[in-house]
């Protein structure tokens, strides 16, 4: 019984690698709108033919040509290169802001989860954060301090890390009353090395799988905000305010409102097909 | 084994295949065929894996998860059960073929009453009528040997004990009086006191009702008691198929033999050598009059649920002291209270002769490495993105300052203390066997180089056949390294084969603490004979005369009440004496007693403890 039967652990490997094959349609569609996205974001701005708030036509909602390949939006601008500056908005407020969120909620999560008082504090204090609706809570913000980047990455983070507590929380709770972490407590480990040493890495799959969920909705929270006129000003633009600013076209079937939106879109649902891939596959390995 | 008549089931070739993640089958159990005539109660035994749970299931027509019936025959009262489909199965189930469960506390309903859920398949099934049926369900709480068998059925099921809930689920099985009846491993979670009532229950409804059942068990010692015949599972295959008798006397198959030789009674492993010590020097770990527990402590130091209820003891260097109790006996939070987890309300305990402090960080490093704790579960012990080599490493970085290759060369020389290859280093825990990470989990502790290990059920969650060897693993390791262990443990078999000491807890309260010679010997608490009587033994027929004179009560932890808290079980107590004083403390020689009847006392009653004397 002291050798593990060579065979077993070669099935395992193979069946790792056949799982992973399973899950690559998913993988492979998210991962690469994912992917796209953020090269857009990255290098589109580079490339845009025209400033963004450049009035290159005189027609407004004037369809697809050579000069303009997604055509002109409600004041006759280049759609593509106003796609690709709201792109790079989009894409860096949301991850900026999710990163923020996610960063405060896991630190406090595991704070909570490993002292008493702490978790009295911190749990009232993001409870009450999260009773208030985040539309209305963003709109007051926002309101009050004005439409400006960081005022908008705070509101975002603010509204979305209660909800990255609550999880982080509730995994560390979980695994803190498992006998491995007694006895790090019983050979006297400090806190900090019980929680990123012991605690920390067994969260990685779920937190991961919640940080890209928490990337969704603040997506579509901005977005929300956007189409409100609250999110990113003018002449820049996000994903969000081009739908809205180009509402008018939705009867002609003009580009400029349905290649935002389909982007938004594909954006959200690109990162929920690369979250169930990576956690299904988590789910499957871990049950064996 | 004669073939008189049609079996009632009869299983042939049967192969089960698990389909994994890449779709492929993987055959599980392979070639399975036995018979089961009417009347007849057929064991299945073997280790976790061997399939015998696997196999049980198949006569329910049930496959788990991703596995199906992949080929051969499942046949059970003429009904060919492979392949049929799950609407017909459900006519079948709870009729003809009844399952009881492993953990009744699980298979119960929490929100409905006990009886509403015993009858319900016969309601299910429109066999009979509310009324009819609980007529029958209290017919069978009797039978049972339930307490209250006419109002039982109006309780909630956290409101009996888990040896009742065995029963109660048991009467449920059997309520619809199905050809066929599936235990499964019903009383392995069960106290050994606990057991033995529930397996007398079960012998009896089986033998009056001529119930035909099957039995799946890891435990060779209870089959023998219950079972007709035995057929011994290995890696989904059968090993060996006969009665009680030719398994237990003349095994054939060597991996039969290993089984009836784990299961068999240990010889006691050969007393340490006493330590060279001075006359004066203070024991290694010394416990005086500790008081533990939960909730607000009032002014006389006693917590408001009580625990631990004044327990002392000694270790010397090098000296094993088994703790053995029921669940619920206080005997973890022993464990807990020395290792700084769990701050006693009062009392001490002394290291070398110095005080510990109650809390961890309290303690300074040194105290922290000399005692390690080793739990119950390695699969909760070791942290599973923590691989093997991490995690006995970081007791060497943390109390040794050990670093780089040292520390390799440390990692690999303690893997190999613990008979593990050094290239485990590498593995994550999840690749392990049970058996490996035990030993993994006990590297981690000796990686501290500890004098006092603190053993808490280290063998329960192993196969018997693993779990033999482990123990064989501390007792060497003992020699090595001159360890002392604090032991806990519910089974008195592995304390006789390992302590030198022995504390029996009882609510929390030590009733007696005997030396490794006084526990062979025939003066012993009332409570300590009980345990040691609620063993099974690997003969058939012992049950029958172990006729226990102790009713099944549940260990009374908590409360404040004087008296002797084995009163109520006990079958030779003295009303108005045990009841309301504090047991004395007797000391003899090498043993110590805490019962109102003392040495002669005890004595004088033998036979009544002994149970001579039916219930």
């Amino acid at each position: 019984m002291n050798t593990v039967p060579k065979s077993g652990v070669a099935h395992e490997a193979q069946a790792l690698k056949i799982r992973r094959r399973r899950f690559n349609v998913s993988l492979l569609l998210g991962g690469t709108t994912i992917i796209f996205w953020l090269i857009v974001a990255l290098v589109g701005p580079m490339v845009a033919p025209h400033a963004p708030g450049q009035v290159v036509d005189l027609d407004v909602f004037s369809p697809a040509s050579s000069a303009l390949p997604l055509g002109s939006d409600y004041l006759g601008r280049d759609v593509l290169s106003r796609m690709l500056i709201a792109s790079r908005f989009t894409v860096s407020i949301a991850l900026l802001a999710t990163l923020l969120a996610a960063t405060v909620g896991v630190f406090c999560g595991l704070l909570a989860a490993s002292s008493g008082w702490i978790d009295a504090i911190f749990s009232k204090l993001f409870d009450t954060l999260s009773a208030v609706p985040s539309l209305m809570f963003g709109l007051v913000v926002i309101g009050s301090l004005g439409a400006s980047i960081p005022v908008l990455i705070g509101t975002l983070a603010t509204v979305y890390s209660p909800g990255a507590f609550r999880t982080s929380r509730a995994l560390a709770r979980n695994i803190a009353v498992l006998d491995f972490v007694t006895v790090a407590r019983a050979r006297g480990e400090t806190l900090s090395y019980i929680v990123l040493r012991e605690i920390l890495p067994n969260l990685v799959g779920p937190l991961a799988a919640d940080f890209g969920l928490r990337f969704v909705f603040v997506t579509l929270l901005l977005s929300g905000l956007s189409f409100l006129g609250l999110g990113v000003q003018p002449p820049n633009a996000d994903l969000g305010a081009l739908v809205r600013e180009n509402i008018a076209g939705l009867g002609f079937g003009a580009a400029a409102v349905l290649v935002p939106t389909f982007a938004i879109a594909s954006l959200t649902i690109g990162m929920n097909m690369v979250i169930d891939a990576v956690s299904g596959g988590r789910r499957a390995g871990g049950r064996r | 084994m004669t073939l008189s008549g049609d079996p009632l089931v009869r299983l042939a070739g049967l192969e089960i295949s698990v389909r994994d993640a890449q779709g492929q089958d993987k055959i599980i159990v392979r070639d399975i065929s036995l018979e089961v005539q009417p009347g007849e109660v057929l064991a299945l035994i073997g280790e976790s894996g061997s399939g015998k749970t696997t196999i049980a299931l198949s006569m329910l027509g049930y496959t788990r998860g991703a596995c199906r019936i992949s080929g051969g025959t499942v046949e059970v009262a003429g009904h060919r059960l492979d392949g049929l489909p799950e609407a017909r199965l459900r006519g079948l189930r709870g009729r003809v073929v009844s399952y009881v469960a492993q953990s009744a506390a699980a298979a119960f309903n929490p929100m409905l009453p006990i009886m509403r859920q015993v009858i319900e398949p016969a309601l299910v099934h429109g066999l009979m009528t509310r009324e009819v049926a609980e007529d029958k369900a209290r017919g069978l709480f009797r039978a049972l040997a339930l307490p209250r068998p006419d109002t039982v059925g109006d309780r909630y099921p956290h409101q009996v004990s888990g040896g009742q809930l065995q029963r109660l689920m048991a009467a449920m099985a059997l309520i619809t009086d199905p050809a066929l009846v599936i235990f499964d491993e019903p009383t392995t979670a069960l106290d050994v006191t606990t057991q033995i009532e529930v397996l007398k229950a079960f012998k009896a409804v089986v033998r009056d009702l001529g119930t035909t059942a099957v039995y799946v068990s890891h435990d060779l010692a209870v089959v023998a008691q219950i079972a007709d015949r035995i057929c011994v599972l290995r890696d989904g295959m059968v090993q060996e198929q006969g009665r009680v008798e030719e398994i237990l006397f003349l095994p054939r198959q060597d991996y039969t033999r290993a089984l009836v030789a784990a299961a068999a009674a240990r010889v006691p492993a050969a007393p340490m050598p006493d330590l060279p010590r001075d006359a004066g020097d203070p024991p290694l770990i010394q416990m005086r009059d500790v008081v533990a527990g939960y909730g607000g402590v009032d002014a006389q130091g006693n917590p408001q649920v009580r625990i631990l209820g004044g327990v002392s003891f000694a270790i010397e260097r090098g000296k094993v002291l088994g703790v053995i109790g029921e669940s619920g006996s206080g005997k973890s939070t022993l464990a807990r209270v020395v290792a700084g987890l769990h701050a006693p309300a009062s009392g001490r305990v002394n290291l070398d002769g110095y005080t510990l402090e109650g809390e961890i960080r309290h303690r300074d490093k040194e105290q922290l490495r000399r005692i390690q704790l080793v739990f119950q579960n390695a699969d909760t012990a070791l942290n599973p993105a923590v691989s093997v080599g991490e995690a006995i490493g970081r007791p060497l970085t943390f109390f040794h300052a050990l670093r780089g290759t040292d520390r390799k060369a440390e990692v690999v020389r303690l893997l190999d203390l613990v008979r593990l290859p050094a290239a485990l280093a590498g593995r994550l825990p999840g690749e392990l066997s049970g058996g490996q990470k035990q030993r993994v989990n006990l590297a981690r502790a000796l990686a501290a180089r500890p004098d006092l290990l603190l053993c808490d059920e280290v063998t329960s969650a192993l196969d018997p056949v693993v779990a033999e060897a482990v123990l064989d693993l501390l007792i060497d390791l003992r020699r090595e390294l001159g360890l002392a262990y604090m032991f806990i443990t519910h089974d008195i078999g592995i304390v006789r084969a390992i302590a030198d000491e022995v504390m029996v807890l009882y609510g929390g309260v030590p009733v007696e603490l005997a030396s490794h010679e006084a526990l062979e010997g025939p003066l012993h608490h009332p409570y300590t004979r009980l345990l040691m009587a609620s063993v099974p033994e690997l003969r058939p027929g012992w049950l029958e005369a172990a006729n226990s004179a102790f009713s099944c009560g549940s260990s009374a932890g908590a409360g404040h009440a004087a008296g002797c808290r084995f009163f109520q079980r006990c079958a030779i107590s003295r009303p108005g004496l045990c009841d309301v004083l504090d047991p004395a403390v007797h000391v003899g020689a090498g043993q110590t007693i805490a019962c109102h009847l003392g040495f002669d006392g005890l004595q004088a009653a033998p036979r009544i403890a002994q149970g001579a004397i039916p219930a």
